[in-house]
């Protein structure tokens, strides 16, 4: 069981803690391929699924794990406007409190706004991606994705490209895969590289690495972990154009062959097909991209049971 | 109005003295700085205190008119007599804002009515603040503004800032520049580094502030104007500004407690009371800041009291306003943080905003106005925000121990605070 009311971020969490999580989301895993995916564990718990943006998979992925579990869960669905118009994290931590869920899992694009609501609630508060802050169950099915490729989650090469700057899944990875002793080589044009990123963490900065070649980044790498890249980053001058994007970040085939023999492919989805991957690299031999949306479900409903459980 | 100041250390660096002696006040002005025995009046016994010019603090906002439930004229007036100061400046960002007359004499005529201290209002440089066309200057100089600035909006039109320079001569007032080049800017919610890159958070890189200090020196320098840089934040600046006053550039500059005792550390939690503009810097640039203040090249403290109504510092830390309040912790932090010796500290609280603003001087001498504040350097004491005299709450200096606190505050001969 962890021993923290939230789970905020992969920066607070120690190696055991991560381990733990794995260890039960693995041993979970088999729920999934059974003919009846349920298991009563969180009978009579409630998890409410509070997203401020947009998700389909994550938001699928935390329910199927909650149904999984027999817990209750509850989709809303609010729109940044309304705060803005002047709904305040405190009314909504406050009416959550109020509903007595057991746990309340957060997306929101403005970064902290999980660990706002998390000072303010009774429930365990689970961060489904904030701002460009932190995605720590993204990172966690990542991690398990490679340890049961590659069977362990140190001395690794991974390769992390696109825009880092404003990426919450690339910071979460950076976090864990350095915890972990894994070189992260982190790939992006000077304009998507965000500023201070080498001493972004505290330890271990040893492992983590800086480019601007993506052929420096995926070579000899163990993993290779695309980027959405996200159109509007053009009108702000981020890059020229995808064309030119995709022929300097675009991972095709031929780069594919600088990496290890047998590199995995991650993206965390959704994919841009022929932006920052090409078609041929998403669905060939390397790519784990499907793995990554299986372990998703996994992990989450270990770290529902690790939260909410006994 | 009548008082007569017993036995307190008489500071004031602009009439060289400093001694242990008395002060007899008549009709609100200064009579006598001497010992004074047998004298009917009213005694306050400043044994062990400090006597000084009644500090000034020249960046406030007090919100009225437009958001009196932030602040108002007269609650802000109290949160600075309360902080140990006798007059305050206050920026013209109000709503509507002090851009014409008419504003500035209602904020003229609500001050004298409510307020406990003297307020100097600001004016807007440009109409509405929009930085399109000139505001009416003049006629709000006849309406008692002693300065201009768009505080909180820069002026980004390079020409109309140089046509601004060169009219306010005109009044022998100061302009007051919040340097912040939007474009750098945009978007941004704290100092760009590693705690920005750390917490997901768009930042504001130092070279916003820089780019367009350097632009202003430039025109400051080709008008000849009088030209004052509101709240320091970087190394870069603090440079900028030294190399300027070399080269013989009238100019001056202010900083904030906050930015001489905060870093961007302090945002790690996601406090939106660590969320402020210019934000909170790095370790470096905190260290200039205190290098600058030393060697004389920053010449003031002012707070950039900027209350905020709770509900909306309680959004999400992109989506809440700048801004903290100051006026009750700028002399405690000053004395506590910075190692000034008292003349120092004087000068950049009292002597220096007095000659920033060219106001009529007050300090100690005869026929003076009777403003003063009493120190007592020595004083321990911890700031509870609950009990602020402020209307809003959002400081980040709730809880924190202080040493040196102003224990007794006097406006025209009558003390308006005393806390001793």
């Amino acid at each position: 069981m962890l021993k923290r009311k939230d789970l905020l971020g992969i920066q607070e969490l120690g190696c055991d803690e991560i381990l733990e999580i794995l260890d039960t989301a693995e041993s979970l895993q088999e729920i999934s391929s059974r003919p009846i995916k349920k298991v009563p564990t969180l009978r009579g718990k409630t998890v409410i699924n509070l997203f401020f943006e947009a998700s389909t998979r994550t938001r699928t992925s935390f329910e199927i794990a909650g149904k999984r579990l027999s817990a209750d869960v509850v989709n809303i669905s609010a729109s940044t406007s309304s705060v803005s118009k002047g709904e305040t994290l405190i009314d909504t931590a406050r009416t959550l409190d109020a509903m007595a869920a057991d746990c309340v899992v957060i997306r929101h694009s403005s970064s902290g706004a999980p660990a706002t609501i998390a000072r303010m609630t009774k429930a365990a508060v689970i961060n489904g991606g904030d701002g460009a802050h932190e995605h720590p169950t993204q990172a966690l099915l990542d991690a398990l994705t490679i340890r049961q490729r590659k069977g362990h989650l140190d001395g690794l090469k991974v390769a992390i490209v696109g825009d880092i700057t404003h990426s919450r899944v690339a910071r979460s990875n950076i976090h864990l895969l350095t915890k972990f002793g894994s070189h992260v080589w982190l790939c992006s044009a000077p304009t998507l590289m965000p500023v201070g990123v080498e001493q972004m963490i505290c330890d271990n900065s040893q492992f983590l690495h800086t480019t601007n070649s993506i052929d420096e980044a995926v070579a000899d790498a163990d993993v290779i972990m695309m980027l959405r890249v996200q159109f509007e980053r053009m009108s702000e001058s981020f890059f020229p154009s995808v064309r030119e994007y995709f022929h300097y970040f675009g991972l095709s085939r031929a780069r594919v062959h600088l990496a290890k023999q047998d590199v995995i492919i991650m993206h965390p989805g959704p994919m841009n097909r022929g932006v920052e991957i090409s078609s041929e690299v998403a669905d060939g031999p390397y790519s784990v991209i499907f793995d990554q949306v299986s372990a998703g479900v996994a992990v989450r409903m270990s770290v529902l049971y690790l939260m909410l459980g006994a | 109005m009548d008082l007569l100041i017993k036995n307190g250390r008489v500071v004031d660096p602009e009439r060289k003295i400093d001694r242990i002696t008395d002060v007899v006040i008549r009709d609100g002005k200064i009579r006598s700085i001497g010992t004074a025995n047998d004298v009917e009046l009213p005694v306050f016994d400043a044994t062990g205190l400090v006597v000084a010019p009644g500090f000034f603090d020249i960046h406030v906002h007090l919100r009225e008119p437009g958001t009196e439930e932030a602040e108002t004229i007269r609650t802000g007036g109290n949160a600075a007599v309360a902080g140990g100061f006798t007059a305050v400046a206050a920026m013209p960002n109000t709503k509507p804002p002090n851009d014409n007359p008419s504003i500035t004499s209602y904020i003229v005529s609500e001050a004298r009515r409510s307020s406990p201290a003297r307020v100097f209002p600001i004016g807007a440089i440009t109409k509405e603040q929009k930085g399109e066309t000139l505001a009416e200057i003049g006629e709000m100089v006849q309406a008692g503004i002693t300065a201009i600035s768009d505080d909180g909006k820069p002026v980004m039109d390079g020409q109309l800032f140089r046509r601004a320079l060169e009219y306010a001569q005109m009044f022998d007032i100061p302009v007051i520049e919040h340097c912040e080049d939007l474009h750098l800017s945009k978007g941004g919610v704290m100092h760009e580094g590693v705690y920005s890159t750390r917490l997901g958070l768009k930042g504001i890189p130092g070279a916003a502030e820089e780019a367009m200090l350097s632009r202003d020196l430039i025109l400051a320098e080709m008008t000849g104007g009088r030209y004052h840089v509101a709240h320091l934040s970087t190394r870069g600046s603090v440079q900028m500004v030294r190399e300027a006053k070399a080269r013989g550039l009238q100019i001056s500059a202010e900083v904030t407690p906050h930015h001489f005792t905060l870093t961007d550390a302090a945002v790690a939690d996601y406090d939106t009371n660590a969320k402020m503009n210019p934000p909170l810097r790095s370790s470096d640039d905190l260290a200039a800041l205190i290098e600058g203040i030393e060697d004389g090249t920053i010449d003031a403290i002012a707070s950039d009291h900027a209350p905020h109504h709770m509900n909306l510092k309680m959004l999400e830390f992109d989506s809440a306003p700048f801004g903290i309040t100051g006026l009750e912790t700028s002399v405690g932090l000053a004395i506590t943080q910075l190692k000034l010796s008292m003349k120092r500290l004087i000068e950049m609280l009292s002597i220096n905003p007095q000659r920033i603003m060219r106001v009529k001087p007050w300090g100690l001498f005869e026929d003076s106005t009777a403003d003063l504040t009493i120190l007592n350097p020595k004083r321990k004491w911890t700031f509870d925000v609950k009990h602020s005299r402020s209307l809003s709450r959002n400081s980040p200096f709730h809880g924190w121990e202080m040493t040196g606190k102003a224990v007794a505050t006097i406006v025209g001969g009558k003390i308006v605070y005393e806390d001793r």
